[in-house]
């Protein structure tokens, strides 16, 4: 069998060698410490997102000029700039404007997708409330329902119908977009393969590895925002 | 005048060096970016119309490529095709935004297409029309309404994520901002570099940006719900 494979020039030399993919698994656990930054990053920049989402969204369906003209300015802003320009600017820029301050890579990077993906999800949740129509809530309140009573079970449920597919496809986005901080340093898979990768110029199995890793953290979720799209085109 | 020549913001920002060299990266980055969509239009077309197809083998290739490129960072695609593929700077960014971007056209005629119900299609054939008079005079039509503002919108999307290009040391506009930018040591001096950066993506993907919605409710406006 190993003669099999001596005869086969490109498993010996060449970018996908067997060597190579030997050397790249004997050290599986630094992409798997990689991984694991890119999950915190995620989840915690997701976490932002959705909240600073929520919050501009909610303002940009308002009928008050001053905070549905900040959403709309942060919203042109955000989605207009290369995400990495504005991790530079919290990676570079912040600290000479407050001195002496220091932000650890993996907080530049919550902020970083946070604010971006932010909002991307104000506009979801924006059209989402939008989509409703006032009538729903006017015909709610006029049964009784306060205002909170009304949004909790006659607007909310209706939205997020149509805000989950959009959301959860933000969330495959922002878990991609996490790896801008390798240009940074920031540690995560994308850094730890491209780091390892350089030391020995094992690129091929190691870029195959990481993006299965970012493959295997996207897909779930991808194929969940389709079976969500389904179920609301059947309602 | 005096006072305004000795800011050291000033002096730079009237320094032409400056200027030349954001000029040069952005030159980069629209080349980078054009071709990218060019390439990525004509791949996706081909991509989106096997997946469309329901020839079994054809189909899935179109599927699996698409399914498994949408769910990868386009920084890796990008750093693949320098480091694997070997390709210079420029090219390895161009291509790297191609295989990513040929994913999304793909889905987006893919979805345009699909937007067409059957019956169309039925009427269309039992008229007499050939395949091809069908997908011309039927089909096409209001698909390529629906495709029109999403592919317009993706251009933002490519011109943003060119930037990548700054890890394998292309010169587009972002990396010559950043080298310009450690030519100072002044934060003033710096923190313009950047807001000027910003500037110019802002500038070129708002004006996209503004014609994509502008498309999207001019022509979901002129089609009206007759039919759908």
């Amino acid at each position: 069998m190993s003669d099999i494979f001596g005869r086969i020039g490109f498993l010996q030399e060449g970018p996908f060698a067997i060597p190579r993919w030997e050397a790249v698994f004997s050290n599986i656990d630094l992409l798997w410490q990689g991984a694991l930054v890119t999950l915190t990053v995620a989840s915690l920049g997701l976490a932002l997102a959705l909240a600073l989402g929520t919050v501009l969204g909610v303002m940009g369906a308002s009928h008050w000029t001053g905070p549905r003209a900040f959403a709309r300015g942060y919203v042109e802003f955000y989605q207009n700039t290369p995400l990495l320009i504005q991790v530079f600017m919290i990676f570079n820029a912040l600290p000479m404007i407050i001195s002496g301050l220091f932000i650890p890579v993996i907080t530049i990077g919550i902020l970083g997708v946070g604010m971006y993906h932010g909002a991307y999800i104000s506009e979801v949740v924006r059209a989402g409330i939008q989509s409703i129509g006032r009538g729903q809530l006017e015909a709610a309140v006029s049964q009784g329902f306060t205002y909170v009573g009304a949004m909790r079970y006659i607007i909310i449920p209706q939205a997020m119908r149509i805000v989950l597919p959009p959301l959860t496809n933000q969330a495959v986005s922002l878990i991609k977009n996490t790896s801008v901080i390798a240009i940074i340093a920031g540690g995560d898979l994308m850094y730890a393969g491209d780091a390892f990768a350089g030391r020995f110029g094992h690129y091929g199995p190691t870029y195959v590895l990481v993006g299965l890793g970012y493959f295997l953290m996207c897909f779930p979720l991808a194929i969940l925002a389709r079976r969500l799209e389904d179920r609301t085109r059947v309602a | 005048m005096d006072a305004f020549m000795e800011n050291p913001v000033a002096v730079m920002l009237s320094d032409p060096i400056l200027w030349i060299g954001l000029w040069y990266g952005l030159l980069l980055t629209l080349q980078i970016a054009a071709l990218s969509i060019v390439l990525s239009f004509a791949f996706g077309t081909v991509l989106g119309a096997m997946r469309y197809s329901g020839l079994p083998v054809v189909k899935h290739f179109a599927a699996t490529y698409i399914e498994v490129v949408r769910n990868l960072p386009t920084l890796l695609l990008i750093l693949t095709s320098y480091f694997v593929l070997g390709l210079p700077a420029m090219w390895a960014a161009t291509i790297g935004l191609t295989i990513y971007t040929s994913a999304i056209i793909a889905e987006v005629i893919r979805g345009g297409l699909n937007s067409v119900p059957t019956g169309q299609w039925e009427a269309a054939r039992s008229q007499g029309f050939s395949f091809l008079q069908s997908m011309r005079h039927i089909v096409l039509p209001p698909a390529v309404v629906k495709m029109i503002p999403p592919i317009v919108s993706q251009f933002v999307t490519v011109i943003k994520d060119s930037s990548f290009a700054m890890a394998i040391g292309a010169y587009e506009l972002m990396f010559k901002g950043t080298i310009l930018a450690a030519t100072f040591w002044r934060p003033s001096q710096i923190i313009t570099i950047y807001v000027v950066i910003s500037i110019i993506y802002f500038t070129i993907n708002f004006i996209i940006s503004t014609i994509a919605r502008s498309l999207q409710a001019r022509l979901s406006v002129g089609r009206g719900s007759i039919g759908s």
